[in-house]
C-alpha cells in the first residue's frame, strides 16, 4: 500500500510533497501526540498520525526518518512547519477526521500498528 | 574515516522554532559518514532529545559530538538551573516541564529515560544553580 493509496481512502488533502505519495509505501503507522512517545516508540519506517501541528512535530519525523506524516481533525499547520517539511521531502496530508475516526478507517485498510522498543538498553 | 570529527552547536533557551535543527545537522554528518541507519537513529534520539531539554529545562547551552573510528559521543552542556533529584528525572514519567513545552508535545518525562535506552555510556554531572552536562557514548560495530 502506498500513501497515495491512504489519501484516497481517507479524501485527504496534500500539504507538500504531493508527488511523493505514490512512492512512498506505507506498511505500519503509529499515532500519538507525544513526541517523546513516538521518540521511543515509532517503529522505523512507520507514518506518524497526529493532532498536534507545531513545527517540532515536523522535525521528530525528520530525526528518525518518518516517512510521511498525517494530521488529523483537519488542523492545519502554520507555513513555516509546512515549508520545513518541503524541505526535507516528508509529505504532510490532512484528515478531516478525528484521530480515532482517522486510526480506524486505517485500521480496516490493513495499515498495522507497529511498536519499537527502539535500541537495546 | 581518517580524523576524528568535531561538531559544535549553540542552542537558544525556550526557542521552539530553531530547536532540534542542530540535533539535524549532527544526524545530517553521521548520515555523510556513512554509519549504520541503526547507529545514527540512536545519535538522532539521544541529539534531538537532549537538545530539548537544553531548550526546555537548561535555559540554552551548547551541544558537542565527537566522531571517530570507535564511537559517537554526544554531550550538552548547559548553565543553567541543574537538576536536584538525578535518579528521580531518570525515571519515566518525571517531569517539571511548563505548559509550553506541553503544547509542543513535549513534558512526558520520557527523554532522559530514551537517551539512556539508546546510549551505551550515559552520564549526567549536574549541580544545582552551576548547570548540567549529559555525556553519552554510542559504541560503533
Ligand atoms: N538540562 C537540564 N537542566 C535542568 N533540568 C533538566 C535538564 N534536563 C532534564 N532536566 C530535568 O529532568 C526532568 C526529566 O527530563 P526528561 O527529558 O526525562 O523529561 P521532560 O523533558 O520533562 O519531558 P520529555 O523529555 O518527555 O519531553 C525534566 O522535567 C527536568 O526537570
Ligand atoms: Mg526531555
Amino acid at each position: 500500500m502506498t500513501l497515495g493509496d491512504i489519501a484516497s481512502v481517507l479524501e485527504t488533502k496534500t500539504l507538500c510533497c504531493e508527488e511523493r505519495l505514490a512512492s512512498v509505501e506505507i506498511d505500519g503507522a503509529f499515532a500519538s501526540d507525544l513526541m517523546s512517545d513516538v521518540l521511543a516508540f515509532c517503529a522505523p519506517g512507520a507514518f506518524l498520525i497526529t493532532g498536534l501541528t507545531n513545527i517540532q512535530i515536523v522535525r521528530t519525523a525528520q530525526m528518525l526518518d518518518i516517512p510521511a506524516v498525517l494530521f488529523v481533525r483537519g488542523k492545519c499547520p502554520l507555513e513555516d512547519t509546512i515549508a520545513l517539511a518541503r524541505g526535507a521531502g516528508i509529505p504532510l496530508v490532512l484528515s478531516s477526521h478525528n484521530m480515532f475516526h482517522t486510526c480506524g478507517l486505517l485500521y480496516a485498510m490493513g495499515v498495522k500498528p507497529t511498536q519499537a522498543n527502539s535500541a537495546p538498553v | 574515516m581518517a580524523d576524528p570529527i568535531h561538531l559544535e552547536y549553540e542552542v537558544a533557551a525556550d526557542d521552539y522554532q530553531a530547536a532540534g535543527a542542530a540535533s539535524n545537522s549532527v544526524k545530517e554528518t553521521l548520515k555523510m559518514l556513512g554509519l549504520p541507519t541503526a547507529i545514527s537513529r540512536r545519535a538522532a534520539i539521544i541529539t534531538y532529545e537532549a537538545e530539548m531539554n537544553l531548550v526546555i529545562h537548561g535555559g540554552g547551552g551548547k551541544i558537542v559530538a565527537n566522531i571517530d573510528e570507535e564511537s559517537v559521543e554526544l554531550m550538552t552542556i548547559d548553565e543553567g538551573p541543574g537538576i536536584p533529584d538525578v535518579e528521580k528525572a531518570v525515571q519515566e514519567g518525571f517531569t517539571t516541564a511548563g505548559d509550553r513545552a506541553r503544547e509542543m508535545g513535549f513534558g512526558a518525562g520520557m527523554g532522559l529515560p530514551n537517551i539512556k535506552r539508546n546510549a551505551d555510556v550515559f552520564e549526567i554531572f549536574t549541580e544545582v544553580g552551576t548547570g548540567t552536562t549529559l555525556r553519552t557514548v554510542i559504541n560503533l560495530p
